[in-house]
């Protein structure tokens, strides 16, 4: 089993690690946090593939470098609606798609209730 | 039933990760070499790195959407709009001297790393990962100001690297191909397109972080959010 091959099952491993958290966890900021580990799993195995009979890969290398930058942007704007879902609701999870229209408008009312 | 669905999900799971192994360690080789291809035309790249020869050369509209992808990403954070952040109160004076001390040599360091990207592990990408790290520190230190809101500046310098780098590839569609270099301006044209982007890229950075404490926004947010109550 080459270095190259261990990374890529590391990856893997990583990815589907990442897809259980995105799946079962709850709380947004966990879920964002379970994406990235699903992205960088994937990196892992795409740099690991490429160098698993020994010599690297200077393409998916590239790529590799590219995809980190725009995971971070996109975690950033993750972030941004997740605080943004946060400020306007007061919940730090997404309600069941069926039960999502009634808490809402339960919290609406209590919101508008108190006083600002 | 809750209980029953995430041992469902966990197994499934499970499955997922044995079928995703069974299928790496049974992959044929590659029947293309890339390395190969790389190290055959890095000659006329105009760099001598094959990662930045990739990056910026022979896939430079990767890179080039890529930073498309991160201006529309700020985009939209600029359009959500962020809470104002909590006070935090605690100022140790550790914090302040040692940004001082550590934030010239991280300018420093990212010179070095945009001018070593010609031949060795370094680049764009990564001396401006070094540069927005610099404004985090400082901005923790509370030396350096939030976000400003309509300061021109920032934006020029995020949107200029793009522009410089959307002018090049315009300028070279006359060659016939998008972003393919003459060979021999090729090494000129990489160093100006990475140095734009490294302040692009540096500031663009900066900003993800940044924003979440501009209090400006989070006036907006709160005027927004009162709106969205109305019945």
């Amino acid at each position: 089993m080459t270095p190259g091959l261990i990374y890529a099952v590391t990856g893997c491993l990583l990815f589907v690690l990442g897809l259980g958290g995105v799946l079962l966890l709850k709380a947004l900021l966990r879920r964002i946090l379970a994406f990235n580990l699903m992205g960088s799993g994937a990196f892992l195995v795409l740099v690991g593939l490429a160098q698993r009979d020994g010599t690297p890969d200077p393409v998916p290398q590239a790529m590799v470098l590219t995809g980190i930058v725009v995971a971070v942007a996109a975690t950033a704007l993750a972030l941004t609606l997740a605080r943004r879902w946060h400020a306007l609701t007061g919940r730090e999870d997404i309600a069941r798609v069926g039960d999502a229209g009634s808490r809402k408008r339960g919290r609406q009312s209590e919101r508008r209730n108190t006083p600002r | 039933m809750k209980r029953l669905v995430r041992w469902l999900t966990v197994l499934a799971l499970s499955g997922l990760a044995g079928a995703l192994l069974l299928a790496i360690a049974g992959l044929p080789p590659a029947p293309v070499r890339l390395a190969g291809e790389v190290a055959g035309n890095l000659a006329a790249s105009g760099v001598s790195h094959p990662v930045t020869a990739v990056l910026l050369n022979f896939r430079g509209y990767d890179t080039f959407l890529e930073v498309a992808v991160l201006i529309i990403a700020l985009l939209g954070m600029l359009a959500a709009g962020l809470p104002p952040p909590p006070p935090t109160g605690s100022r140790n004076a550790m914090l302040p001297t040692l940004a001082r001390l550590a934030v010239p040599l991280m300018v420093l360091a990212a010179t070095y790393l945009l001018w070593a990207g010609a031949f060795r592990p370094g680049g764009a990408f990564q001396a401006a990962a070094v540069l927005a790290a610099a404004a985090v520190l400082l901005h923790l230190a509370e030396i350096q100001a939030p976000w400003p809101q309509h300061a021109r500046g920032p934006r020029l310098a995020i949107a200029g690297g793009f522009l410089l780098f959307l002018a090049i590839a315009a300028a070279l569609l006359v060659n016939g191909g998008l972003l393919r270099y003459p060979p021999e301006q090729a090494g000129l044209l990489i160093v100006l397109i990475e140095s734009g982007l490294t302040v692009s890229l540096a500031v663009n950075l900066a900003a993800f972080f940044l924003l979440r404490s501009s209090s400006e926004n989070g006036q907006i947010l709160r005027s927004t959010a009162k709106m969205g109550e109305k019945p």
